[in-house]
């Protein structure tokens, strides 16, 4: 396959940054993505140009690092799959593709296509986490059965991988699909109900000191995003949020 | 107050809360004009009812009032802030690939609907107030019919109003499920409330275009 | 050579661990607050020591060089966590899960940290558990179990195809905590470059700021590294891009003895290369072989017609197929071992067998497990048993629910639907037992210094069971570690803060420094991938799945030539002031092509076969693994001595005084 790439290059965070074309060639349809590029980077390398700077390290598509916006989409045209699980026969010989970083003002670009989404880890330090001591003198695992319908729902939530494809993909670039994900996964537990209210308070108000825009439920984050979390869970932390709220 | 509705979950709620209440006063609208359609009498009683009665007057009118403007300005102050969280665009951002067309652009069926209520307050609500409480003129409990189909005689208002219906059904066709959502509900009933959302966001304009459009034709 | 003393504690073996908690030193809690503990690696043992450390008191410093500690790759773990709960009363134990590890490893880790390990194993549940880990659970809401290879128990708890992601999370979450509280101090985004030791003790390390290239000091009382393993030493493994061997190499350059390098895990059912663009492996994991049935073609010729795509794997009749798994070793079948299922691969494989374009692959067989369910199925519903598309909807169906996120895995990396065509899988490199050498407390031989989880090499001798990294990783973070370090730290209490001012940290900085500016300023003009690639290449088709003296020692020498090319030849882009990815891996090669000697010459000292480390000289009639109990019984632990080919083997014996040393066989 013969592609056209139009990447955005960025030297720093100060750095104004550009789309800048490449042509590239040989490229297998068996290729992920990501593989691609490294051909691309190693071509690059090789004329002396500086590589393309892309995060990336599972590469099956758990950690949650890649982090492109192809073609107009987060992780690019296929559904249910990271940027690195994406594979090149999803395209066409002589297709231009755009490749963007992820963006929101709450997601700095730090070079080219790598951005910083500490954002989202503290909206996680604010409250995603059940005040338990690791020390080992917990009650037997089995002492609280849990109903195998809310343990799945918790499990399905848990299963957010925090690339940020939500708050790319968002209009608004908003954060709730991922913030939903991390209340929840704890507040359909009942070893997470304890602390349920100040939870749901504490992250909701990181998340908004940390500049991601509102919800209007357009429901583009559902779609986009690798692990298909329900905006069930966006409607559960509203109810959530709003019980504490009347509440405390 | 202020404190509380700085947060982004409380605006929302406050956003469908509002909404949902518009959505209501409207079909209460719809009930009293869609009379007009087949009996003068019925729906000037009515309207003699709302436009005299003391609570719809003094105290339901306001609220809705507020209402309306509260969505709106929240509307655009959202929308506003939405739009600042990501200053640097995309180059090419794809949003019809996972989002519908009305669920993007609320701010534009918004905008449309806003400047038809302009138009529908210098045509109905403006003339009203000032024939009750300017110039204090004597009540005729059957003068309302006349006036609403007085007001249907231009075609080019007409089309403005049918156009306006058709936003007002994309508006609606997001905004009221939505609205559920917003409020955390959202469970295996969900199928439900889609459905209602279609029928009512397609149904209550393409009434209000009927009436429009029957008073043109029988003028 | 020398004996090293692994400080093994008196007694019987049930009651060490406990006789030694009893007798360990103590720090209080008002002296914790005056100390500092450097973790490096925030998977399950760092992530879950540090935020153990943190929350009895102690200052942590917790590093990792992705850009958030939750994506560190335990997160990528499948399968499950051991643990010896016997929930299912199926007659598990604590004494029967330290016996499995032990006979699964081929005998050849230490009894008692085995024994500790599968003491601790049940509380880690407990724990992760409280702190809202979502693990699978039945209709009347308690813990599920699977069970996996080389086992006759269920004591596997799991959440679905994605444990590993959802106990790491459950030890981010324990550290958000900390790192709320401010006892954590996160450094993202940094890699370590050195350790630095005062006096002979581990007293801080040097990193690199991956954003803006700033190589900045850090001090501690303690210094814990929990980086993971090696496997990206054969450039193509089940690991992470990032996934590196530099901080452990850094301390055994300083001093820390390097025990078993060649003790690696070949995992038996990964996607197969596809090209030589590939840039990294995909595991399926080891529960497929639950209901897959492992086959190639019994004639050449089919094989070929099926590599040539004139045949499809579904139309060769079933008795022109080789179940050789099951032919081989009838009582496991299709669940032997890894290190069994992977040679066996091997064999078919280089008989001209193989499968794919590459040949390098074999069949993973759904069929007959779709058609048993689908019958049990249509059993069940009172349907026609005998109408086969019937059958087989429902039984596809069954597999969906079991293994559906692997299936669909799969399908987007091949392309090819597995429900309708056989798998293709090959062995690939998974998990390392080999590490840094550590004692009984998880110290290294540097003072202060000490390794957990995948880093070290304690608990799973020459092989590992499935299932029980997870386990290792934690028991060491949450359990061990934070009492051990403190018999070590009681004599710190008024020591007082450590001052990176000293001519230490400074050497230790300049070397780093010089060592950037000597990549960086290279002039040459191959990359680093080039380099490691060639490396990678080397190792796996002279130190892979079978070894034999020539080609390790060939091997030796290609690496030592390979070594010298890429200080020549080199070439690394950008600036060392910014963010620099082809400069972070030039960093980590370089450790890498140190290791792959070491790696080379331990499997070449190591002449007998065991586990995961086969010897072609000694094998028995069946080409099955020989073990030599009566020379090789013994840890090697290689300490540093400049070039890898001067390094010197001291070694641990072990002495198993309650399992018996026998040949495992899977017949």
């Amino acid at each position: 396959m013969k592609l056209k790439l139009k990447i955005w290059r960025q030297k720093n965070s100060n750095d104004k940054g550009k789309i800048v074309s490449y042509d590239i060639e040989n490229i297998s349809p068996d290729m992920s993505f990501l593989e691609m590029m490294d051909v691309l980077n190693e071509q690059l390398t090789s004329k002396g140009i500086d590589p393309v700077a892309f995060d990336h390290d599972c590469r099956e598509g758990i950690c949650g690092s890649c982090s492109m916006f192809i073609n107009g989409e987060a992780h690019g045209p296929d559904r249910l799959v990271t940027t690195c699980q994406l594979h090149m026969r999803k395209f066409k010989d002589g297709d231009t593709i755009h490749i963007e970083p992820f963006r929101a003002n709450s997601f700095p670009v730090i070079k080219d296509l790598v951005v910083d989404r500490s954002s989202f880890d503290r909206v996680q330090h604010a409250g995603g986490f059940i005040s338990i001591n690791t020390s080992g003198n917990t009650q037997d695992a089995n002492a609280i059965p849990i109903e195998k319908n809310s343990a799945d729902k918790a499990f399905d939530a848990a299963t957010c991988i925090g690339c940020g494809a939500c708050v790319a993909t968002c209009k608004n670039s908003s954060a709730m699909l991922f913030v939903s994900a991390k209340v929840s996964q704890f507040s359909l537990l009942p070893q997470g109900k304890v602390e349920a209210n100040d939870r749901v308070l504490n992250m909701v108000k990181q998340m908004d000191e940390e500049g991601f825009g509102n919800c209007t439920n357009t429901g583009a984050c559902e779609v986009e995003c690798p692990k298909g979390i329900s905006l069930e869970n966006i409607a559960r932390m509203n109810r959530d949020f709003l019980k504490a709220k009347i509440s405390s | 107050m202020s404190n509380v509705i700085q947060a982004s979950i409380i605006k929302k709620i406050a956003m469908a809360v509002s909404g949902l209440f518009l959505i209501i006063f409207l079909f209460q609208h719809f009930i009293i004009n869609i009379t007009s359609v087949f009996s003068e009498s019925i729906f000037n009683q009515f309207s003699h009812f709302m436009g005299s009665n003391f609570v719809v007057q003094f105290i339901a009118q306001p609220i809705l009032i507020f209402g309306v403007i509260f969505h709106f300005v929240m509307g655009f102050v959202l929308d506003f802030q939405n739009r600042s969280s990501r200053k640097i665009k995309y180059v090419k951002y794809k949003g019809s690939s996972n989002a519908s067309w009305m669920s993007r652009n609320m701010i534009i069926s918004g905008a449309v609907v806003l400047s038809f209520l302009i138009l529908h307050f210098y045509d109905f609500w403006i003339p009203e107030m000032n024939h009750k409480y300017v110039e204090f003129l004597p009540e005729d409990p059957n003068r309302y019919y006349d006036e609403l189909s007085d007001k249907f005689e231009d075609l080019v208002k007409v089309v403005l109003y049918v156009i306006s219906f058709g936003f007002l059904s994309l508006h609606l066709l997001h905004g009221f499920s939505s609205a559920f959502q917003s409020m955390g509900i959202n469970n295996k009933y969900n199928y439900l409330v889609k459905t209602f959302t279609i029928v009512y966001a397609i149904g209550i304009p393409f009434g209000f275009s009927f009436i429009a459009i029957f008073h043109y034709l029988n003028h | 050579m020398s004996k090293v003393n692994a400080k093994i504690p008196e007694g019987p073996i049930s009651k060490k661990w406990t006789n030694h908690k009893n007798n360990i030193r103590l720090v209080s809690p008002a002296n914790k607050r005056l100390i500092d503990v450097i973790v490096v690696g925030t998977g399950l043992a760092g992530g879950s020591a540090a935020a153990t450390l943190a929350e009895l008191g102690y200052n942590v410093k917790a590093f990792c060089f992705q850009d958030s500690p939750r994506r560190a790759h335990s997160i990528a773990a499948q399968g499950g966590i051991n643990a010896a709960k016997n929930y299912q009363g199926d007659g598990d134990s604590i004494h029967r899960l330290f016996y499995d590890t032990v006979k699964g490893g081929d005998y050849r880790s230490r009894e008692a940290n085995v024994y500790r390990l599968a003491e601790v194993s049940s509380n880690i549940i407990d724990q992760c558990v409280a702190q809202g880990v979502p693990f699978a659970r039945d209709y009347g809401g308690l813990l599920d179990n699977r069970s996996f290879g080389g086992v006759l128990v269920s004591r596997t708890f799991y959440a679905k195809g994605q444990t590993g992601q959802q106990l790491l999370l459950g030890a981010y979450s324990a550290m958000n905590r900390q790192i709320a509280r401010g006892k954590i101090q996160m450094f993202n985004r940094h890699e370590m470059m050195d350790l630095v030791k005062v006096d002979g003790k581990a007293r801080g390390i040097i990193t690199r700021n991956l954003i803006n290239g700033k190589i900045e000091r850090h001090s501690a009382h303690a210094v814990v590294i929990a980086s993971g393993g090696y496997g990206n030493l054969f450039y193509l493994s089940t690991n992470a891009m990032g996934s590196n061997v530099s901080a452990s190499w850094k301390i055994h350059k300083k001093g820390a003895y390097f025990a078993n390098p060649c003790f690696t895990q070949i995992h038996p059912t990964c996607i197969p290369v596809s090209g030589d663009h590939q840039s990294k492996l995909t595991l399926m994991s080891e529960s497929l072989r639950n209901d897959g049935r492992i086959w190639v073609p019994k004639s050449k010729s089919d094989s070929v017609a099926i590599r040539e795509g004139k045949l499809k794997p579904v139309d060769l009749a079933e008795d022109k197929r080789d179940y050789y798994l099951e032919r081989r070793y009838p009582a496991f079948g299709n669940l032997v071992p890894r290190d069994v299922a992977s040679r066996a691969a091997k064999e078919r494989c280089d008989s001209g067998y193989g499968v794919n374009k590459t040949g390098e692959a074999v069949f993973l067989d759904f069929a007959s497990a779709i058609i048993r369910y689908g019958r049990e199925k249509a059993h069940l519903k009172g349907l026609n048993e005998d109408n086969l598309s019937l059958v087989k909807d429902l039984g596809k169906e069954v597999i969906k629910s079991k293994y559906g996120n692997l299936f669909q895995m799969y399908e987007k990396i091949v392309d090819q639907n597995p429900y309708e065509t056989p798998m293709m899988i090959y062995p690939a490199v998974h998990y390392t037992m080999g590490g840094v050498w550590v004692d009984y407390n998880l110290m290294t031989t540097i003072p202060g210094c000490f390794a957990i989880g995948e880093a070290n090499f304690s608990d799973h001798g020459a092989n590992r069971l499935g299932a029980s990294a997870l386990m290792q990783g934690l028991a060491d973070g949450y359990f061990v570690l934070p009492y051990t370090i403190g018999d070590y730290l009681a004599d710190d209490i008024r020591t007082g803060s450590i001052s990176t001012d000293c001519k230490e940290f400074e050497e230790a900085e300049n070397a780093v420094k010089n060592k950037i500016e000597l990549l960086i300023n290279n002039n040459g003009d191959k990359s680093v991938d080039y380099f490691h690639k060639k490396l990678g290449k080397i190792i796996w088709n002279k130190c892979g799945m079978s070894r034999n003296e020539n080609e390790l020692k060939q091997a030796i020498e290609e690496i030592q030539l390979l070594r010298k090319d890429f200080y020549k030849n080199v070439s690394v882009p950008g600036s060392k002031d910014s963010f620099n990815e082809p400069l972070a891996k030039a960093v980590r090669v370089s450790d890498f092509l140190e290791l792959g000697e070491l790696f080379a010459k331990d499997a070449l000292e190591r002449s007998e076969s065991c586990g995961g480390h086969f010897r072609e000289e000694s094998q028995t009639k069946e080409g099955e693994a020989l073990r030599d109990d009566k020379n090789f019984t013994f840890v090697s632990a290689w300490e540093n001595k400049g070039e890898p080919s001067e390094s010197v083997l001291h070694k641990e014996d072990l002495i198993y005084e309650n399992i018996e040393l026998k040949t495992r066989s899977y017949k």
